[in-house]
C-alpha cells in the first residue's frame, strides 16, 4: 500500500511531531505561566517574540533558524562543537522548526487555561504553607491540565503540517528531513505523483484526527476526576 | 496577640489602620469598600503595605522600616475566603490534608478527627468540591485552614455568600471553633448580628480608617445622625441572663434590669449570660402600661438624648435603661413632636420579638 519511502516519511513525521511537541512543552508551560501570572518589565516584548512565528512568513522563520542554528549559525556552531547537536539537514532540525512554529499555539492555549484559574485558589494554597513551586505543581498545573493537553495537540498537528520553515531550514531530503508535507510536495512536482500525494494527504488527515480524538478523551477523563468547576 | 499598623495607597483608595487583637475573635466591621478585605490580605501576606508593621505573638511578619516581609506560606496564618476556594481537583479529604504536610509535627495542635467532628463533614470526605453545597464547601474550607494548626485564623466574610439558612447552620460551628480550638480569629463581616455574637473586640472601619475600637456595644452604637444614611445598621447591644425557656412557643425570656426581653430562640440553658442585638429601627417608644400591646418586650428607660436632622425625617432617641445600658430608637421627627418627647422623660421601649434576629443572640464570647 505504501512504498518504503512513504513509510519513512510517515515515521519521520510522527517522530518529528512528537519530539517537537514534547521538547517545546516544558518551555511553553513556563512561558505561559510567566505571561499569565508574571509582572515584570518587558512582558509585552516576550509576548510579541513568542507570537512572532505565528505572524511571520514560515520561510522567514526557516531562514532565521538557518542563520541561528545552521552549521555556521550563532548557536548552531556552538551546539555542534560542545554538545554534538547538529540541526542542519537532519531530522533534529525539522523537529526544531516544527517546535518553533507550534510554540505560539501551545503557549496561547496553556496561558488561557492558567488565566482561567482564580488566583485566590493559589493564594489559599500558599496560606496553607505551600511554597510557590509546590503550589504550581499541585494546584496550577493540574487545574491547567486541559489547556496543556489542548496546546500540545494543537502544536503536534501544527508540527505534522509544518512545511515552509522546515524546507527552508533543513531542505527536503528523503529519509532525513522529508516529512509528509514535503513528500506530498515532491509528489505534486513529479509526473504521475497524484496517487502518492492523495495517499499521504489521507494519512496526514487521519493522524491529525486521531490526535484530536485522543486529546478529547484525555480531557474528558480529567473532567471526570473533578477537574470541572 | 496580633498587632497591625499599616498604610497602603491604591489608586484613589487610602488605607491607614492600626489595631490590636487579643486571643478571642476580633471583628473587622464596616460597609463594603471600607478596606476590611485589604486588611485581611495584608495580614495573610497576599498584599504588601507601603508602610507599617504586623506582629503576630512574638513574630514580626512585616516591618517595612527593617525590610521584613514574611511570605504567606511561612506565616502560619489560616485564611477562609468568602467563597471557599477549595481545590476542585482534590477530594475533600485531600483538601483537608493539604496544609498538614507543611506543618511541623510539633506544631500539629489540631487533630483531624476533632475538626471533622466539630464541622460535621465526616460524610463528605470522599467527595469532590463540585458536588458540595455552599455551606458544606465553607465548612470544608474552615476545616482545611484549621488543620494547619494556624497561629491565627482569618475569616473574610465566611458567611456572606450563603443564604440565611446556611448562615444559621455555620455560625454555631464558628462559635465552637472559637471556644474549642482556642485559635485567635480575625473575622471580617458587615453583619451586625455575626459580629455581636462572635467578637470580643470590634474594630469598625470606615473609608480605610479605624472609626472605633472596643466592645460590640460601644462600637456599634449609633452616636450621631451622620449615621442616618445607614439607619438599618444602627443597633444597640443589650445583655442579660436567660430567665426562662418556653419550648411550647419556641422562645426564651431574658431578664434585664429594665424589663424582660423575649427572643425567638431556645437558648441552651437558663442562667447563661447572653447578648441581644436590637436594631434602632425596630424600637418603638410609648407611655403605655405594660401588656397593653402584642409586644412582649418592654423596657423602662429615661430619654438621654434626642438627635434630629433639621431637614430629614428622622430622629435618633437614646434611652438610658435601668441597669445602665443604652438603647437607641429611630423614630420620625413627626412622632417625636406628636408625643412631645424630651430629654429626661421616662418612657417605655417596645421591641417586637420577631424583629430580633436569633443569630444575634448568643452567649458572651470569652475575652
Amino acid at each position: 500500500m505504501f512504498s518504503p519511502e512513504e513509510w519513512t516519511a510517515i515515521g519521520l513525521s510522527l517522530k518529528v511531531g512528537t519530539i517537537a511537541t514534547l521538547g517545546a512543552l516544558p518551555l511553553a508551560v513556563a512561558v505561559a505561566w510567566l505571561l499569565a501570572r508574571g509582572r515584570f518589565p518587558g512582558k509585552a516584548l516576550i509576548d510579541g517574540l513568542v507570537h512572532l512565528p505565528l505572524v511571520l512568513p514560515p520561510v522567514v522563520t526557516g531562514y532565521a533558524l538557518l542563520i541561528l542554528f545552521g552549521r555556521r549559525g550563532v548557536f548552531g556552531a556552538a551546539l555542534a562543537e560542545h554538545f554534538g547537536i547538529v540541526f542542519s539537514f537532519r531530522w533534529t532540525g525539522a523537529a526544531l522548526a516544527a517546535g518553533v512554529m507550534g510554540f505560539p499555539l501551545m503557549v496561547r492555549a496553556i496561558r488561557l487555561s492558567f488565566e482561567a484559574i482564580d488566583d485566590r485558589i493559589e493564594q489559599a494554597a500558599a496560606t496553607l504553607g505551600a511554597p510557590p513551586l509546590w503550589v504550581f505543581a499541585t494546584v496550577s498545573l493540574p487545574l491547567a491540565a486541559r489547556g496543556i493537553v489542548a496546546g500540545a495537540v494543537l502544536a503536534f498537528a501544527k508540527a505534522l503540517g509544518e512545511f515552509g520553515a522546515t524546507i527552508t531550514f533543513v531542505s527536503n531530503i528523503p529519509g532525513q528531513t522529508q516529512t509528509i508535507p514535503a513528500a506530498i510536495y515532491s509528489y505534486t512536482q513529479t509526473p504521475g505523483g497524484d496517487l502518492g500525494a492523495l495517499k499521504l494527504s489521507l494519512v496526514a488527515a487521519a493522524i491529525a484526527f486521531a490526535a484530536l480524538i485522543l486529546s478529547e478523551l484525555s480531557v474528558r477523563r480529567a473532567g471526570r476526576d473533578g477537574g470541572r468547576r | 496577640m496580633i498587632d497591625v499598623r499599616v498604610e497602603l495607597a491604591r489608586n484613589a483608595f487610602r488605607l491607614d489602620v492600626a489595631f490590636a487583637g487579643d486571643g478571642g475573635v476580633t471583628a473587622l466591621f464596616g460597609p463594603s469598600g471600607c478596606g476590611k478585605t485589604t486588611v485581611i490580605r495584608l495580614v495573610a501576606g497576599l498584599e504588601r503595605p507601603d508602610r507599617g508593621r504586623i506582629v503576630l505573638g512574638d513574630r514580626v511578619l512585616v516591618d517595612t522600616e527593617r525590610g521584613v516581609f514574611v511570605p504567606p506560606h511561612r506565616r502560619r496564618i489560616g485564611l477562609v475566603f468568602q467563597d471557599a476556594q477549595l481545590f476542585p481537583h482534590l477530594r475533600v479529604a485531600t483538601n483537608l490534608a493539604y496544609g498538614r504536610f507543611f506543618t511541623r509535627p510539633a506544631d500539629r495542635a489540631v487533630s483531624r478527627d476533632a475538626v471533622v467532628q466539630v464541622l460535621g463533614i465526616d460524610h463528605l470526605l470522599g467527595r469532590f468540591p463540585a458536588t458540595l453545597s455552599g455551606g458544606e464547601k465553607q465548612r470544608v474550607a474552615i476545616g482545611r485552614a484549621l488543620l494547619m494548626s494556624p497561629d491565627l485564623l482569618l475569616m473574610d466574610e465566611p458567611l456572606a455568600s450563603l443564604d440565611e439558612e446556611r448562615k444559621r447552620e455555620i455560625l454555631p460551628f464558628v462559635e465552637r471553633l472559637r471556644d474549642e480550638f482556642a485559635i485567635p480569629i480575625l473575622y471580617v463581616s458587615h453583619a451586625v448580628e455575626e459580629v455581636v455574637r462572635l467578637a470580643s473586640t470590634v474594630v469598625r472601619l470606615d473609608a480605610g480608617h479605624v472609626a472605633a475600637i472596643g466592645g460590640a456595644a460601644e462600637v456599634l452604637a449609633p452616636t450621631t445622625l451622620a449615621h442616618a444614611g445607614d439607619r438599618f445598621g444602627a443597633v444597640s447591644v443589650l445583655s442579660g441572663k436567660v430567665a426562662a425557656l418556653d419550648p411550647a412557643h419556641g422562645v426564651s425570656t431574658i431578664a434585664h434590669a429594665a424589663g424582660s426581653i423575649v427572643v425567638p430562640r431556645l437558648m441552651a440553658s437558663v442562667g447563661m449570660t447572653v447578648r441581644v442585638v436590637v436594631h434602632a429601627t425596630d424600637v418603638a417608644l410609648g407611655r403605655l402600661p405594660d401588656g397593653a400591646t402584642s409586644v412582649r418586650t418592654t423596657l423602662a428607660g429615661r430619654i438621654a438624648a434626642i438627635t434630629s436632622d433639621v431637614d430629614g425625617p428622622f430622629a435618633l432617641v437614646a434611652l438610658d435603661l435601668a441597669g445602665g445600658e443604652r438603647l437607641y430608637a429611630y423614630l420620625t421627627r413627626l412622632a417625636v413632636d406628636a408625643m412631645q418627647l424630651a430629654v429626661g422623660q421616662s418612657v417605655t421601649a417596645l421591641v417586637k420579638a420577631v424583629s430580633i434576629d436569633e443569630r444575634g443572640v448568643a452567649g458572651v464570647p470569652r475575652a
